[in-house]
């Protein structure tokens, strides 16, 4: 089973459903923390780290000795990351998408292939809970290449938790694409009705059966049940704001490590995504 | 001419409901949402939209049946899995590289360009906003926050105006790198959580890897005073001053109900009054010398 927790808009509660389901699940699953560029995981979790590992991605090398100055390299790069200037090849490694396309068309081989570091990846666990997390570099731009070295760590006998980024855009389908379920996290509030609909249609878009959780369900306005409803979406959990909980959260501390009341919340919360992954099973064998 | 940019690193912490309220007091200037994955500000300030054009965000591969020859060229070369065995592109794994496209023997992938999403030109009621939306599950929004930015430098250089207020993207990532180089202050917004912190961080490292000053707006400071005071403390380390706490009150929600900013919802005038004071103190913050100041060379 491979879940994601997803959302539109940023600061819903994606990592506080994560972290809780992944506790509560312990030693059957592994929490992945695919939110690259501000992972948050591991501060609640408190995980003991067994290793990491520096994530890198293929660049361009220029030999000067062989280079013909042909052009044919800046031809075929669609991102400029390298350009011909006189009697000199610019590389911009941080445009570069690592297509290998400039190495391949250099007729002399005075282009190689160095890399560039994107972040790295950490792996610990937590009492038999499994973990990963991600940690972009600073100043590097793009986070789905180190999201997708994540999870092709993930450890497929166990549950699979994902974290993911906010938003819409590529991060996100790196860290939602080819999973069997997802969950979104939203607040019923405009900013976070509207950020929905347009997670609602990137889940759309990969044909993922999906839930939703309400955080902080008191506030704002009850719009997000009624589009839940025309939606068919069914509502996973509703949370209610409470300013204990939100202390909790300032302090880093787990809700269910402190109001063990939660536990069977969020093991009741498992079955039920479940049960809607194996619903769909059926429909699409059907 | 300055431009603000309201970030986060951490998502959900306020910025767009600052960011309106801001909007709502600076006089003169044109405001530009550059979150362009997620955006709501357009949800406060209700623009009446006055152009609409296409982004082109790059092309993508389509391989021609009647001219392929099976030979599996293209897959082979594809570093992106983008390529099925039946030799189908899948649109969302493409990277728009255009590897295939050059290197097929039989010429046989096209490379049409893609909308990848819209940017607008709007009136507001507080003065001109330029924002954007980018396609679901699209790419290049960094460039996309790049355009956006330009568009409103180009409106204000136009239209003389001074100052821009932009609303940036959360995370470190490509948009966000997009939306601060250059600018003349960030404003920084937190929450006094361990998240928060964390994030802060990291974002302020990358504000100080581009050289952009920055400032920090604590929200939500008294659901942890103790860790908005190490927040603080931790931020000035890293140059950022604080300029500002707001406290936690549903006041700002049931605003943002209405499509309201703090500043035109009745019984918030606490809030208005403590915002008016950050507002100066934000103002105070830009850099006088002129080298800061925001040329429209730096956009090109």
């Amino acid at each position: 089973m491979k879940l994601c927790i997803a959302s539109g808009k940023g600061g819903t509660g994606k990592t506080t459903i994560a972290v809780n389901l992944a506790l509560a699940l312990g030693e059957r699953a592994e929490l992945l923390d695919c939110d690259v560029e501000e992972p948050n995981a591991h501060i609640f979790l408190r995980p003991e780290i067994s290793g990491s590992k520096e994530i890198y991605t293929p660049i361009p090398l220029v030999d000067l000795s062989l280079c013909t100055f042909c052009g044919q390299c800046a031809q075929i790069c669609r991102f400029s990351a390298i350009t011909m200037v006189a009697k000199k090849v610019l590389i911009f490694q941080d445009l570069c998408h690592s297509c290998g396309g400039c190495t391949l068309v250099c007729p002399t081989g005075a282009l190689s292939e160095g890399k560039r570091q994107l972040g790295e990846v950490s792996a610990g666990h937590k009492n038999g809970l499994s973990f990963l997390s991600g940690r972009m570099r600073i100043g590097e731009t793009m986070a789905p290449p180190l999201i997708r070295q994540v999870r092709a760590q993930a450890d497929s006998r166990k549950i699979s938790i994902i974290d993911a980024p906010p938003g819409t855009s590529c991060p996100v389908i790196a860290a939602m694409s080819g999973v069997d379920c997802i969950v979104l996290v939203t607040e019923p509030t405009p900013f976070g009705l509207h950020d929905l609909k347009l997670a609602v249609e990137a889940v759309r878009l990969l044909d993922i059966p999906c839930g939703l959780v309400i955080n902080r369900a008191d506030i704002g306005t009850d719009e997000v049940y009624r589009y839940a409803q025309q939606e068919n979406l069914p509502v996973l959990l509703s949370i209610p704001f409470d300013r204990r909980i939100a202390e909790l959260y300032s302090e880093g501390k787990p809700l269910i490590e402190a109001l063990p009341v939660w536990r069977e919340t969020f093991l009741q919360l498992y079955e039920d995504i479940d049960q809607l992954t194996q619903a769909h099973k059926e429909k699409v064998h059907a | 001419m300055h431009e603000i940019v309201i970030i986060s690193g951490k998502g959900g912490t306020g910025k767009t409901t600052l960011t309106a309220a801001f909007c709502a007091l600076a006089a003169d200037a044109v405001f530009c949402d550059a979150d362009v994955d997620a955006a709501d500000l357009h949800l406060l300030l209700q623009p009446t939209i006055k152009e609409q054009h296409e982004f082109i965000g790059g092309s993508k591969a389509v391989i021609v049946a009647e001219r392929c020859n099976q030979c599996g060229v293209c897959r082979e070369l594809c570093r992106f899995a983008a390529i099925s065995t039946e030799l189908m592109v899948d649109q969302i794994l493409c990277e728009g590289c255009g590897v295939c496209v050059d290197l097929c023997p039989e010429r046989a992938i096209d490379f049409p360009e893609q909308v990848c999403g819209h940017w607008f030109h709007s009136d507001t009621r507080f003065g001109p906003l330029v924002h954007a939306r980018l396609g679901i599950a699209e790419e290049n929004s960094g460039r996309l926050v790049h355009l956006v930015r330009k568009e409103a430098m180009q409106l204000a250089e136009e239209e003389n105006k001074k100052l821009i207020i932009t609303d940036g993207p959360p995370g470190i990532g490509c948009p966000v790198i997009a939306a601060i180089g250059g600018a003349s202050l960030l404003l920084v917004v937190v929450e006094p959580t361990l998240s928060g912190r964390h994030d802060l961080e990291r974002v302020l490292d990358l504000a100080a890897h581009f050289k952009v000053p920055a400032r920090l707006l604590i929200n939500k400071y008294d659901l942890n005073a103790d860790m908005a005071q190490t927040i603080e403390a931790a931020a000035s380390e890293r140059g950022a001053l604080c300029i500002g706490r707001i406290p936690f009150d549903p006041v700002f929600t049931r605003a943002m109900v209405q499509g309201q900013t703090i500043f035109e919802y009745a019984g918030a005038e606490e809030h208005q009054q403590e915002l008016r004071i950050i507002w100066t103190r934000v103002l105070a913050a830009l850099p006088k010398d002129s080298e800061q100041c925001l040329t429209l060379k730096m956009y090109t």
